[in-house]
């Protein structure tokens, strides 16, 4: 039942011309991106080949790509998740879901589970890049799949997030703002605790990008792991009751 | 399980913040039954509706589909549900064969099943020509078509009508009104609407609640007995004497309505002679008499406006 309603949404999402829209221009921007790290990299590889123990390309070229990925995902999450609950509760298409014998949890994964699917397949197509470089050249795979699963976990929670703010209003375009609000305040989080000289303090605790600089390394922390899941578990269960206190107060 | 009524609503009360939207409401579904709701905007049919299919929870209250209880079991209780709401709950981005395909699979109809259920459902809401076209692009009564097939593709014991007939032309109101009748035979239908006429062509009992509560129940059989006119309606320039009025030969009961007006109800022979005779001799002036047709319309308005709601439920039940 989950995944018909995720097929469904993940459906929904690429009849509207917006997720191909999203898709080629994230993969534009991103490209351009990869390309110019790559020019970086040819231009100082004379003095890395100097240095013993050098940075290799895992760290000049995969580790800053999967940080401007994050930082995109911050700019098109929103807009992907705005219409996810508000639309179908502005089209009154949500009581077919309703009077359907499935729960709200059911109905809550399916549409985050759509949600991610799509990211998915956008994150599929940005990996194509540095895998490319197979081709050419060693690749410290290790540290690939760090990013890649560092750059999924950023996706899932900033998912969550969007889908709990776009249960809360009718307006998709009010779902999009408040989802812009929370993420980008998660952002300037790092910012400020950074300029403070409290790398550690509880503020930078709460900033996403504090927790995706380890795993850019290479590093998997499961304080970083349960930071993530912990985000998706909230908003997902922060939906369901969302939804159940709709039941009840209309 | 054939004893069982489809669905049983127990007292039934449903608040917002402190306005009682629906109170006390219990009522019964039996198989077979056509039930049209009936009340003004805002008497709290939708909130009971929603209540029924599970979209709204109540504040007190049970409610039983085939004895399965909603609140405790909502899966099972649901699957016997069909519901179409005021406004049909239709993808617009959909074809009409992808949405059925999609309701199919959200009712857990198997898969071998499905092409099945979905070929009867379209044939059923008169949709065959339309499978591959996108649902935003049909016309309103197309849309209210596919809602209705969506409502019964998993053949539920129970199907639920907003107002079906909203906005559609009276071809298709026809059209509408001719399905539901078909499948008055093997569902259970509860329909609201505003329309009377359509309560008496497709309905076989009638319910009215006012202000949320059930003001008036009754089968249209009966209505139509009513409805042959077993009242007079009498108008006098000075005020009569109830209890001589009641004595003329046949008059079962009298109503006195403002003091100059006066409803007799009889039976046997009209009493119209009688009373003329008895106000010319008593002095009553009477200058308007008429038989009184109780119709659905009027029952309704009776119910609906004035202060004489109460009496006239009483007098209903």
């Amino acid at each position: 039942m989950i995944f018909t309603i995720a097929a469904r949404e993940l459906r929904s999402l690429f009849l509207s011309p917006l997720a191909w829209a999203i898709l080629a221009v994230t993969q534009c921007i991103l490209a351009f991106q990869f390309l110019s790290h790559i020019e970086y990299f040819l231009n100082i590889q004379p003095q890395l080949a100097a240095l013993d123990g050098a940075p290799g390309i895992a760290d000049l070229i995969i580790a800053p790509l999967f940080a401007d990925a994050a930082t995109v995902l911050l700019l098109i999450t929103p807009l992907v998740t705005m219409r996810v609950l508000s639309e179908e509760r502005r089209s009154r298409t949500l009581s077919l879901l309703f009077s359907s014998p499935v729960s709200m949890t059911e109905i809550v994964i399916g549409k985050y589970l759509g949600v991610v699917g799509f990211f998915v397949v956008l994150i599929a197509m940005l990996a194509l890049m540095p895998l490319s470089l197979l081709a050419g050249s060693a690749l410290d795979l290790g540290k690939l799949a760090a990013c890649l699963f560092g750059l999924l976990l950023v996706m899932a929670a900033f998912s969550a997030m969007g889908v709990y703010l776009s249960s809360l209003t009718q307006q998709p375009t009010v779902a999009a703002v408040t989802t812009y609000g929370l993420l980008l305040m998660l952002l300037i989080l790092h910012r400020g605790s950074g300029l403070s000289g409290h790398e550690s303090g509880v503020l930078g605790y709460l900033s996403i990008l504090e927790h995706y600089e380890p795993l850019l390394k290479g590093l998997v922390n499961s304080t970083d792991l349960a930071y993530y899941l912990l985000i998706v578990i909230l908003c997902l269960v922060f939906t369901v009751r969302q939804l159940d206190r709709m039941r009840l107060q209309n | 399980m054939s004893n069982t009524p489809l669905v049983q609503v127990s007292s039934l009360y449903r608040y917002y913040s402190q306005a009682c939207a629906v109170c006390d409401v219990s009522f019964e579904l039996a198989r077979g039954d056509v039930l049209g709701f009936l009340g003004p905007n805002g008497a709290g049919k939708s909130t009971t509706m929603q209540m029924i299919t599970g979209n709204l929870a109540p504040s007190a209250g049970a409610i039983r589909i085939l004895g399965i209880d909603l609140l405790d079991e909502p899966r099972r209780a649901k699957l016997e549900i069909g519901f179409l709401p005021e406004q049909p709950p239709v993808y617009r981005d959909l074809t009409v064969d992808e949405y059925l395909d999609y309701c199919a699979r959200l009712h857990r109809i198997e898969r071998r099943r499905r092409a099945a259920a979905i070929d009867t459902a379209r044939e059923r809401c008169g949709l065959t020509g339309v499978g591959r076209r996108l649902i935003g692009n049909l016309s309103k009564g197309f849309q209210q078509r596919v809602g209705i097939a969506q409502a019964i593709i998993h053949t539920p014991a129970v199907v639920i009508l907003d107002e079906p007939t909203v906005g559609l032309d009276p071809l298709q109101i026809r059209e509408i009104r001719g399905l539901i009748r078909e499948l008055g035979r093997d569902h259970g239908i509860i329909l609201s609407t505003h329309i009377l006429p359509e309560v008496q062509a497709t309905c076989n009992r009638v319910q009215i609640i006012h202000r949320g509560r059930l003001v008036f129940s009754d089968t249209t059989a009966d209505l139509d007995r009513r409805a042959q006119g077993r009242s007079l309606l009498a108008r006098f320039l000075t005020e009569p004497d109830a209890g001589a009025l009641q004595q003329l030969p046949g008059v079962e009961r009298v109503e006195l309505l403002d003091g100059r007006r006066a409803r007799l109800f009889f039976s046997g022979a009209d009493p119209s002679e009688a009373l003329i005779e008895r106000s010319v001799s008593a002095g009553w002036r009477l200058v308007e008499l008429g038989g009184e047709r109780s119709t659905l319309e009027q029952i309704f308005i009776d119910l609906t406006t004035g202060d004489t709601t109460h009496h006239e439920a009483d007098a209903a039940a």
